[in-house]
């Protein structure tokens, strides 16, 4: 019983790819992250990869980063992503993720910290400094509260590893597109490609999902295509800070836009509708 | 003659896996856990090859100018009235500081492996000139990251790094300071790691960096137990004392007298405006966390959020440090004081005018800790004072606080 992994095998069985969508929680201003999920949601996302916002994002390119501290500066804290899920909960039975850094983890404490997760309604974690190596040091108390852990594989990742990632994860297994930060380009088409076939004959256990470098509907089809899926942050988080940055915009006008972004990823709609006021 | 004492058990961290106890490992994103595999392997493989020992000799000694002398502090002595002060001369390596003895080790390695492009992380710009410097010497390309703070206030190092040929690229982002160049030093790598050799510049990081770092420095007390032993008959001085940011040159000078029990060992952390304002005392004030890639103490706020370090220091003006001092401090092995602004200019002035010995900023922070310890300390006994860099660099910092 997995939420996620039902959720990524009802959008496969259609013969479609699953889309997650990545939001820092508390940017781009607190009030606004439970509509903008909200919005996500209904545009079409099949799942949701809240962040955790945290002082030092090492594996994050600048709009994740800048969304980080954009959010730290309005005191965002774990709880208050425990009460985002929680409110989204309420009307919405989409799959949850966060994402995050391991620090304010442990500072919380794993065991409680996997408790309040699963009891605001949250399905899955993925902390990208916590590889194999270490994920010991919270994989008891994430099973015994039955939250899955999303582990990464990259393109430098030797086969054998990335079998040992597809045994141990309990939600999906993140193929990282590039040996590179969030929101950077995507390389060589031929050579993405390759990687991606490779992972996919190892991944034999998991869904298998792409992120990092997605920007547009063709990027998303290209590269699912040997995944089950695909997510996308650095591509939204800019969209909707450039949104909230323009004064003219009325709050329903940035969530139809950032609709319209989503569902171009999904299903190719025009991109760019004049987000004129 | 004093024999020296060793403990039951040898000292053996860290474990296979890069664990100091509890602390240590291997935090980092999984782009950059294939490079650190290649590097424990290079590293393993070099350790065993006497041809790798020997060129690294080689170079500490016809490059960096070791061994480096071990000074008599005879003023100093008089004036504090305690113990027999000896300086452990760092400060005359070659680019002036004890910097130079792991980037020699770690470009030896990069250069094992093929890699071309050299990246490192610097404080104070003594690591990143050290960097620089062996780049220039092997001919491979250099970019150094730096805080923006930092570039202002060490401008000097700046201006060595650039002339050696190296890039240097003002950080912006958060501190402005080294916690910050550490962050896009790592990001570089992340992007770069397939052509790209890290040369981290302290005893931090994930495994194996700490291990290999020590290694590369433990030169520092190997020389000393031969020295002290020349010129006090024995081989273990009484106390060690040295300054700790991410704590390489402590780790350096400690490491070879772990064993003996009876050598009593003190780091000095920066206690910035105090350590009720403003700090950098990571062991004495932090608790434990993650941060690049390894677990240690942490400044850190009660949501898991990395504070704001502050050090007149640029160097030791860091939130985290080296995992294996979380372990012996844990431990009580090493204990951990921590030195003011305000002291640490006081004891620039006082080695200056005593020895004829300008320190730098960092190593004052050791020296400051040196009238509490001589009051607590009998005229016979014997502390050595790991003397880490020369004080150039901090003339204008000085200038304007003396």
């Amino acid at each position: 019983m997995s939420r996620i992994r039902d959720a990524i095998a009802a959008v496969t069985a259609r013969g479609d790819k699953a889309m997650g969508l990545f939001l820092t929680n508390g940017f781009p201003d607190p009030q606004s992250t439970l509509p903008l999920l909200q919005a996500m949601d209904e545009a079409g996302a099949d799942f949701i990869e809240l962040g955790m916002p945290f002082s030092d994002p090492l594996a994050e390119g600048l709009p994740i980063q800048r969304s980080s501290e954009r959010a730290l500066r309005h005191g965002v804290t774990l709880d208050d992503a425990f009460r985002t899920v929680e409110a989204f909960r309420r009307t919405s039975e989409t799959p949850v993720l966060l994402m995050g850094y391991a620090n304010p983890v442990f500072r919380y404490g794993v065991s409680n910290f996997c408790e309040a997760a699963r009891s605001s309604g949250v399905d899955g974690l993925i902390l990208p400094d916590l590889p194999l190596e270490e994920r010991h040091l919270l994989a008891d108390d994430a099973e015994r509260t039955g939250l899955g852990l999303v582990h990464l594989v990259a393109p430098n990742t030797p086969d054998e590893r990335v079998t040992r990632t597809d045994a141990l994860t309990t939600a999906f297994v993140y193929a990282v597109s590039i040996t590179g930060l969030t929101g950077t380009g995507l390389g060589a088409v031929d050579a993405v490609a390759a990687y991606l076939a490779r992972v996919r004959r190892l991944v034999t256990r998991n869904p298998l999902l792409v992120g990092f470098g997605i920007r547009t509907h063709d990027d998303a089809r290209r590269l699912s295509a040997h995944t089950d899926g695909f997510i996308v942050g650095s591509a939204l988080v800019s969209k909707i800070e450039a949104l909230w940055d323009d004064a003219r915009l009325t709050p329903a006008r940035r969530l139809a836009a950032v609709q319209q972004l989503v569902r171009h990823l999904k299903y190719g709609e025009p991109a760019d509708v004049a987000a004129a006021p | 003659m004093t024999a020296s004492v060793a403990p039951a058990t040898p000292y053996t961290a860290p474990d296979e896996r890069g664990h100091f106890g509890p602390y240590g490992g291997t935090f980092v994103p999984e782009i950059l856990i294939p490079a650190l595999e290649e590097l424990k392997a290079a590293y393993r493989e070099a350790r065993t090859d006497p041809s790798f020992d020997e060129t690294f000799r080689a170079l500490l000694r016809d490059y960096v100018g070791r061994p480096t002398p071990l000074t008599f502090a005879d003023r100093l002595t008089a004036h504090l009235g305690g113990p027999r002060i000896y300086l452990k001369r760092e400060d005359l390596c070659h680019t002036g500081a004890h910097k130079i003895n792991n980037t020699i080790g770690q470009i030896l390695l990069a250069r094992r492996m093929g890699k071309r492009r050299i990246i490192a992380e610097t404080g104070a710009g003594q690591h990143g000139v050290a960097t620089a410097t062996v780049c220039a010497k092997f001919g491979l390309t250099c970019v150094v990251y730096m805080g923006a703070e930092d570039t202002e206030r060490q401008r000097l190092n700046v201006r060595r790094m650039e002339l050696l040929g190296a890039e240097v690229r003002p950080v912006t982002s958060g501190s402005r300071t080294l916690k910050d160049a550490t962050n896009e030093a790592i990001r570089d790598w992340v992007t770069n790691v397939r052509d790209t050799f890290y040369i981290i510049g302290s005893v931090v990081g994930p495994h194996p960096y700490p291990m290999m770092v020590r290694d590369f420095h433990r030169v520092i007390g190997e020389e000393t137990r031969r020295q002290l032993a020349e010129a006090e008959g024995r081989e273990t001085p009484d106390a060690v004392v040295a300054c700790v940011g991410g704590g390489s040159n402590a780790m350096g000078i400690f490491y070879p007298f772990l064993n003996d029990a009876d050598v009593a060992l003190y780091g000095v952390e920066a206690a910035g405006e105090g350590l009720h304002a403003r700090h950098a005392a990571t062991l004495t004030q932090g608790r434990p966390g993650i941060l690049h890639g390894a677990m240690s103490y942490l400044l850190q706020d009660d949501a898991g959020q990395v504070q704001l370090a502050h050090s007149i220091s640029a160097g030791l003006d860091y939130p985290g440090v080296g995992p294996e001092h979380a372990f012996l401090k844990d431990a009580g092995r090493v204990q951990y004081r921590a030195a003011t602004d305000a002291e640490t200019m006081e004891a620039v002035k006082l080695l200056s005018r005593t020895e004829g010995i300008i320190p730098a900023l960092e190593t004052a922070h050791a020296l400051a800790a040196l009238p509490a310890l001589a009051a607590e300390m009998r005229p016979d006994q014997v502390v050595v004072v790991n003397c880490s860099g020369r004080g150039d660099k901090d003339m204008d910092t000085i200038a304007a606080h003396l």
